[in-house]
């Protein structure tokens, strides 16, 4: 083990490099680029051993990792924004595919306008993809999510891609003290890609073929299942990791001061860490408020949410993503959990940071602030506006 | 020592077989026949398209090599991430193989196979070219010629079929500097059966360019698929010719052209085009071979 001073990306990179994937093919963009030329110089001092291909677009790094992972290679490629919704349809090919690819996406605002900031836009638009979704709050657990992706996603009950998300600049440039694993204790966490889904000389496939009506719905349903199933993978697969290296984060969710919690705020990605501080002020002056991260949001953490949620009197979703005509993405998927389970509660919406607009300490206390007070639903932080239905 | 592969060495053994094309299919025979060559070795891609409709529908999969359905855009990035990963996982003894139409080769792929020739990747990318979107009921792509009459370049008084000649995709894909890139017409098997074998020798990127007429789209008899490939031929408007070690070469240089009328109008899809597009034609094909026998360095020999 030892230490660096790394940024999110860089970090990233070094979890993949103790990954060991064999082909990994790279495309730049803003503000994943620096992790992909962390991998080429990866490369080039024999660090990592992997065939680097420098393919034309994003939807050909897609293609060509999901022809890698259909010899049963183990592939990693890395995009953002325009990036992501280029490959969108390989996206949906690699997870009805079952490739268990391990993908960073670092979290940007999508044209037009154009904009290179964090927000994540990019990747909630591509919640039904069939990609387990990830968000990452800093450069450790993004190295660690680097490891953790394909445990998760190579487990045979999963054979599903993760899709690991850091939020663009904010997370991907910003410099942390960050411990890399030896080599050694990745491997130990982490074997060799096995899989039964591929093509070999030895044992002929057709793969990626056509179904009918007949067949497709269980052919989806199947899919279904197995992201579900990897729930209990996330888990199982944290404890692992937090008996190897120490670091464990939850599972799908992890939540901070909210055993007595009246008022709870749910996040996603590198804004937790400043609510975690909020928390912690308004608790040194008696207010019962905590804070729930999403790490995961495919699969949704259901029960995890329940169990975080069903004795708080607010809850509020904090999001950087609008569904225009309707509320942040997040807060419909958090609101169902609640109908569903019958939870007494009421919920707000917060829709911040879009296009990287500074969410504040400020505007996170005055979230807690409306949650306790009750008002609007859905607000755009920062605007001085609310939009409810 | 040679032991090429001939009509009577190739072997019986079938790759691509018990699928649902049409009668007198172009595309499944160049499929066909590549794969017999290639053998078990093989691993083909085949993006969306005909030979993906008719051979990849689970539970009846009628390739009995390793073959994979690839995005329409993707056979080659789909090619070349299938080789690496051979590659990384040590498999030897084996040919990533494109088996893609002319759409998605000259509209939807091109710039996924433009790269996989910049990067030369080691596989060989057949197109199987029969003028049109057959799959989707004859839909014009880049690759149809003039005057061909399409669902979307319907015959009419004011336009009479397709307006803009058929993109030059050999010469596309040789000034990439490939490798190995040869035109082919189903024919001429024997032609294409050694294109193949030679191809898929080839160290980096090989590219064949096969025409496989398509009875259906093209308005032909079914029987009549291998006649009409071999009248384009002689009517001088496909050549067969190979680029190699960066030049030109072209297999037969005719002394004179058959009727380019009897090849067009004995094909429903020309049946409308009038003596002026004819003449539109021609010159394009006349044009077009006094460049290759000005230019291409091998016609002096061969003459």
């Amino acid at each position: 083990m030892a230490k660096a001073f790394l940024s999110g990306n860089d970090a990233f990179a070094e979890g993949v490099r103790l990954a060991r994937p064999q082909v990994i093919s790279i495309y730049p963009i803003t503000p994943q680029t620096t992790v992909v030329e962390r991998i080429s110089e990866m490369v080039e001092d024999s660090s990592l051993k992997s065939e680097l291909i420098h393919v034309e677009s994003e939807h050909s790094a897609l293609s060509c990792a999901i022809g890698a992972s259909a010899m049963g290679a183990r592939t990693f490629t890395a995009t953002s924004s325009q990036g992501l919704l280029y490959m969108a349809e390989c996206l949906q090919y690699a997870s009805g595919g079952r490739f268990p690819i391990v993908m960073m996406n670092a979290n940007r605002s999508t044209a037009l306008p154009w904009n290179i900031y964090g927000d994540q836009r990019d990747s909630l638009s591509q919640l039904d993809c069939g990609w387990i979704q990830v968000y990452v709050e800093d450069a450790q657990e993004s190295l660690d999510m680097a490891l953790q992706g394909y445990h998760i996603a190579e487990n045979p009950l999963v054979s599903t891609p993760v899709m690991v998300n850091l939020d663009g600049f904010v997370l991907t440039h910003t410099y942390e003290t960050v411990e890399i694993p030896s080599q050694t204790d990745a491997d130990r966490f982490l074997p060799p890609f096995q899989t039964e889904n591929k093509m070999s000389l030895d044992n002929p496939k057709n793969l990626a073929f056509s179904v009918g009506p007949d067949n497709n719905m269980e052919f989806k349903y199947i899919q279904h299942k197995a992201m579900l199933d990897s729930r209990r993978v996330i888990e199982e697969t944290d404890a692992k990791f937090a008996e190897i290296f120490g670091r464990s984060y939850g599972g799908l969710t992890q939540g901070y001061r909210i055993d007595d919690a009246d008022y709870i705020l749910i996040t996603l990605g590198s804004i937790t860490g400043l609510c975690r501080e909020v928390v912690d002020e308004l608790r040194e002056r008696g207010e019962k408020v905590g804070l729930l991260k999403l790490r995961f949001i495919r699969p949704f953490p259901s029960d995890d949410l329940v169990a975080a949620l069903e004795s708080a009197k607010a809850i509020g979703v904090l999001e950087k993503d609008i569904s225009f005509g309707y509320e942040g993405t997040v807060y419909t998927n958090v609101n169902s959990v609640i109908a569903k389970n019958g939870l007494c509660l009421e919920t707000y919406n917060f829709i911040a940071g879009l296009g990287g607009r500074d969410i504040s300490r400020e505007n996170i206390t005055a979230i807690f602030r409306h949650l306790q007070t009750g008002g609007q639903h859905v607000n755009f932080i920062g605007l001085g506006v609310t939009i409810d239905e | 020592m040679s032991n090429k592969i001939t009509a009577k060495t190739i072997t019986d053994s079938e790759f691509f077989y018990g699928h649902k094309a049409c009668a007198g299919c172009g595309g499944s025979l160049a499929v066909r026949i590549a794969l017999k060559v290639l053998g078990e070795g093989a691993i083909s891609v085949l993006p969306a398209g005909c030979m993906s409709a008719v051979g990849f529908n689970y539970p009846h999969l009628c390739f009995s090599n390793n073959s994979i359905i690839s995005t329409f855009a993707g056979t080659a990035s789909m090619l070349t991430g299938v080789e690496a990963g051979a590659r990384a996982v040590g498999i030897k003894n084996f040919k990533a193989v494109g088996l893609a139409g002319d759409g998605g080769t000259a509209d939807i792929g091109i710039q996924a196979l433009s790269g996989a020739i910049d990067r030369n990747d080691d596989i060989l990318y057949i197109c199987y070219d029969n003028e049109a979107y057959m799959n989707t009921g004859i839909q014009k792509s880049g690759l149809t010629p003039f005057g061909a009459k399409t669902t979307t370049t319907p015959s009419g008084e004011n336009i009479h079929g397709n307006l803009r000649p058929k993109k030059n995709l050999f010469e596309i894909v040789a000034a990439h500097d490939i490798p190995y890139a040869a035109t082919a017409s189903i024919g001429n098997l024997p032609d294409f059966i050694n294109k193949i074998e030679k191809a898929s020798k080839i160290k980096g990127t090989a590219y064949i360019h096969v025409v496989a007429p398509c009875p259906i789209g093209w308005g032909i008899p079914v029987n009549e698929t291998i006649e009409i490939a071999r009248k384009m031929m002689d009517c001088g408007l496909w050549y067969l010719a190979e680029y190699e070690n960066g030049k030109f070469k072209l297999n037969k240089n005719p002394s004179d052209f058959s009727s380019i009328e009897d090849y067009l109008l004995a094909q429903g899809r020309f049946k409308h085009l009038e003596a002026a597009d004819i003449e539109i034609l021609a010159l394009q094909r006349d044009t077009k071979w006094a460049t290759i026998r000005k230019n291409w360095n091998n016609i002096q020999e061969e003459l």
